[in-house]
Parts: structure tokens; sequence; C-alpha cells
């Protein structure tokens, strides 16, 4: 039949998904090379920047503390996500079914947006134990709120009046419309927003750490070893954060892969 | 259902609508009856308010003036008890639902059980030619597949009246009139009554048992053109001489209505919105 796009058999799609991850793959190990290499040529100070190889054995010798500690920062991360997104999302379910709210509240989400929660952090500590989880996962769940609501309500105000209307055809009543129409447009726009979210968590988690926290937390023992001009451990802990916020990114993909099957995003992976 | 053969469908009487906004009169002392089976389309330059009939038909927006009844009874009753099937003139498909699962929407909403409604949806696959296309997504398809699908979603449910809103008007010529053939096989197997919309004269008198002539400013029937081409119509009635006629009659009485059109109206400027 003419016109129709052929959808490429599995073996040739994990074949294209593999080639697609090539270049990447080069790129990455060429950089770690470079990095490598320029620290001998233009011999660069350990405290300004260690070698890559350097940074891997000194995460190994201190496994036994950086895990843990990334552990602990990964689950407040993790708490400030499912807290934040969910919050975000409930706020916006509540505001996109009243339209006359939405219209009030959007600008000001909007604006409430670009305010620098990171700020707050020295204060949450006063708010809450600052030895406490409670105030990092606070600010990490603030800076998932905004992004996430604001997506999510954008998305549930984004579907097509068209198909509304068809459903209206079909004497449809409005949570019909809502489960069938509104939320599945919403969907895409809510995952964009949950892998924005995904980074700034762990990012709101560490620099809430930075001041004061746990002893075996990743931003104490970074900000720690930075003082003691211990560098290398502090790049040892910054690679474990990294890690952790893959992880965490990779999984919303993942989520989001398994959820979302028809956008133009994920149609062809 | 209990209507006879010999009651309207539908019976529009007195029909007015007009738009607050914009202060635009749609439609002005609308009557007209459609007879069971009858396949009758509305013509005219944008702004007539072709369209805004057939959405108040379907109870989608609701008359100034005027009743609207669908098998007897009120339009808003109709809508309720699912009386007819639309056709956008986009396919307005559900991109996260497959092939099978748009054509099957309207009967999850009647409630319908997995059984019934996969068999049902089997049926509308053959009738459209799109078998084994059900496990696609609208995005595999070509435009002329999507609208298919989009036909057959609206007549899965085997409505009495199918509204159909420029349902080809966004495809190419080709696509256009090989749809056209197979729209009136559909329509001569289950015997339903049509109300279609469209800005093409010849689609028009190809298809139709009438074709309603309407002029703009405020939207009017300016005439009806009955359409007395004999029934299968195939490729060769478009080269028959009673079709040029035909086609001929309605430009001409398109013509004579909408010669004073404002530039604003042909550009479709004034078309009321929703």
């Amino acid at each position: 039949m003419s016109g129709l796009i052929v959808t490429p058999s599995v073996g040739r799609r994990a074949a294209r998904r593999a080639g697609d991850w090539v270049p990447a793959a080069v790129v990455f190990v060429l950089a770690i090379v470079v990095w490598e290499g320029a620290i001998s040529a233009f011999h660069i100070q350990q405290f300004l920047l260690p070698r890559p190889s350097d940074i891997v054995s000194t995460f190994w010798t201190n496994r036994h503390t950086l895990w843990p500690a990334g552990w602990t920062t990964f689950k407040e991360a993790l708490g400030g996500f499912a807290f934040g997104s969910l919050g975000g999302v409930l706020v916006a379910t509540v505001v996109g079914r009243f339209r006359v709210v939405g219209n009030a509240l959007m600008p000001i989400a909007i604006a409430a947006n670009a305010v620098p929660i990171i700020a707050f952090a020295p204060i949450a500590n006063a708010w809450f134990n600052p030895l406490s989880s409670t105030s990092k996962m606070a600010i990490a769940g603030v800076l998932c709120f905004l992004p996430v609501m604001v997506n999510t309500m954008r998305g549930l105000q984004s579907a097509d009046p068209r198909q509304i209307e068809l459903m209206r055809s079909y004497a449809a009543s409005e949570l019909e419309i809502w489960r069938r129409v509104r939320v599945p447009t919403a969907l895409p726009y809510l995952f964009t927003a949950l892998k924005v979210a995904s980074v700034l968590a762990m990012i709101g988690a560490i620099v809430a750490e930075y001041f004061g926290g746990a002893f075996n937390a990743l931003g104490v023992l970074i900000r720690s070893d930075a003082q003691i001009l211990d560098f290398q451990t502090a790049w040892a802990g910054i690679l474990v954060a990294s890690l952790l916020g893959l992880a965490l990114y990779g999984a919303v993909v993942l989520a989001e892969r398994l959820v979302v099957r028809w956008t133009p995003a994920t149609r062809e992976a | 259902m209990s209507v006879s053969d010999t009651d309207p469908v539908v019976r529009i009487e007195g029909l007015t609508k007009t738009f607050a906004r914009g202060n635009v009169t749609a439609l002005q002392d609308i009557d007209l009856e459609l007879m069971p089976g009858e396949f009758v389309s509305l013509i005219g330059p944008s702004g007539c308010g072709k369209s805004t009939l057939l959405r108040v038909i379907g109870d989608l927006v609701e008359p100034t003036a005027g009743s609207v009844t669908v098998n007897g009874k009120p339009a808003k009753r109709a809508r309720a008890d699912r009386d007819y099937g639309i056709v956008f003139q986009d396919s307005v498909l559900f991109d996260w639902r497959t092939v099978a699962k748009n054509i099957g929407l309207p009967l999850e909403m009647l409630g319908w059980d997995r059984d019934k409604r996969k068999q049902r949806i089997d049926e509308m696959l053959d009738l459209v030619e799109l078998r084994g296309f059900e496990e696609h997504h609208p995005w595999q398809l070509s435009g002329g597949m999507q609208q298919r699908v989009s036909i057959a979603r609206a007549l899965a449910f085997e409505p009495a009246l199918l509204l159909m809103d420029e349902p080809f008007g966004a495809l190419d010529e080709m696509t256009r009139e090989r749809l056209n053939l197979e729209l009136l096989s559909i329509w001569q197997q289950l015997g339903s009554t049509v109300v279609f919309v469209t800005h093409s004269i010849s689609e028009a008198v190809f298809l139709s048992t009438r074709v309603v002539v309407m002029s703009p400013r405020p939207g009017r029937i300016a005439g009806i053109v009955p359409i007395d081409l004999p029934y299968p119509r195939g490729v060769e009635t478009r080269e028959e001489t009673r079709f040029f006629e035909l086609v001929t009659q309605v430009r001409e009485l398109l013509r004579s209505r909408g010669e004073h059109l404002l530039p604003e109206e042909e550009l479709g400027l004034l078309e009321a919105p929703e």
C-alpha cells in the first residue's frame, strides 16, 4: 500500500540504534584521552585538574565511603524528585481542571520558576534539622516542582480541540475527555519536565549539602575534601554524583520510552 | 429505531445562528429535511455557514433560533443517544492509539466488551480496506489511509446519520476520487443518511442525491439541486453529459448568489469561530 512508512525489523532497529551510539562513544573516549594527555603535555597541576585515571583510582580506593555517601545523597534527590514531581502533577491537575485558576496562576508560576530556588539552601537548613535529609529533600523537591507543574499544565491545555469536539459527539463526559484526550496529550510534556527535574533533583540535594548535612553525604564530602585541598577525592565525589545523576535521568528516559510510544522523540528510536 | 421510512432523519425548521463575537449571522432561516438513506451535500463559499450547519445538526454548536430534530428527537438528545458519526477535514486520529483502537474508540464509549469490539473493528477494517494495518499508529499511514480510519471510526457503531465536514478536502485529487468511490460503495452497503460538506462542485454532484447550495452573509440556502444520476456511480459517471449539466447548474447557482463577496469572506476570515 502506498505511503506506508515501513517499520524496521527489531534487529535492524537495534543495529541502527547501536550505530547512533558509536560516534558519541568515540568522542567520549577521545575526550578522556585528550584530557589525560593534556595534563602530562602541559604540566597541569593536580589541584587544578587531576587525570581521569587518577580520579577513577581515587574513587576505587575510597569506594567504601563514596558509595554510601552517594547513596545518601541519591535518596535525598530521589525523595525530592518524587515529592516535587508528584506535587507538580497534582497542582497542575487541579489548576488545569479550572481554567480560571490556571489563568490566574500560570504567570505567577512562570515568574516563580525564574527565582533561583537554590539560594534558599542555607535557609532551608535553618527550617529543618541541618543534619537531617529533610532540608535537602525540600530543596530538591521545590526545584522539581515548578518545571513539572508548568509543563504538565501546558500539556493538559494543549489537547486538540477537534479531538475534544469528537469526544463531545460521542456524548463523552468531562472525565472521559480528561482521561482519553487531555492526559495522553500531556504525557510527553510531563516526561520532558521529569527529565529536567531528575537533573535538578541531584543538583538541589548536593548544593543543599554544601551548607551542612550528615557526614556521609556527597555534598558534605566534596566540600570538606576541597577545603583540605584533597581535590582528587573531591573529583571522585563529583564522579559519583555524575553517575548517580545519569542513572536517575536514564531511568526517566526509560520510563518515557515505555509509556510514550507515539511522539516523534521516541517513535524512531 | 422508531423512525419509519417516510419520517425525515433530520428536520431543520427556521434555524438561525448568530455568533456574538464579530456579530456574524452564520445561518439565517434555514429549513431543510433529510430523508432516510439520502446523501446530501452542503456546498458554498467560505463563510456561508455550511460547517456551522453541520455542527448544529450534530449539537456541537447551539442554534440561536429554530429547531433541529434528528430521528424525531431534539439534536441534544440525539447526540446523547449517539445517533450520528462525524468525520472532520483532518482525520483527528489519536496518535497514542493504534488504527484498531482508534476505530474502537466510539465502541469503548458505548461500553461494548472486548470481543464484540474486536469483531466490529475487523469488519470495519475490511470495509475501508485497511486489513493488516490494525496495529499501526496513525503517523505510519498516508493521509488517505488516515481518513479511511476516520471514516471507519465514524461508521463503527452503525449510526443512522453520518456527518462529514470536508472529509477529503486535504487530500490530493487522485486519492480524493478513489475515496469518493469507496464512500459511495460503503454508503450503499450500509444505507445510512449522509450530510457531506464540501468545497468541490464535482465531488458534491458525483456523490449526492441532492446538493444544497448555500450563499454567505448571512448563510442561507440559495437553492437545492436534485441529482438524478443513477447509482451505482463509477469513474464513467464523471464523463456523462448529464454530470456536466448538473455541475453547471450548481456552479451557476453558486455564482448568482456569491458574486458580491468581500475579499475577506473569500479568504474565510469571517468563517464563524466555534
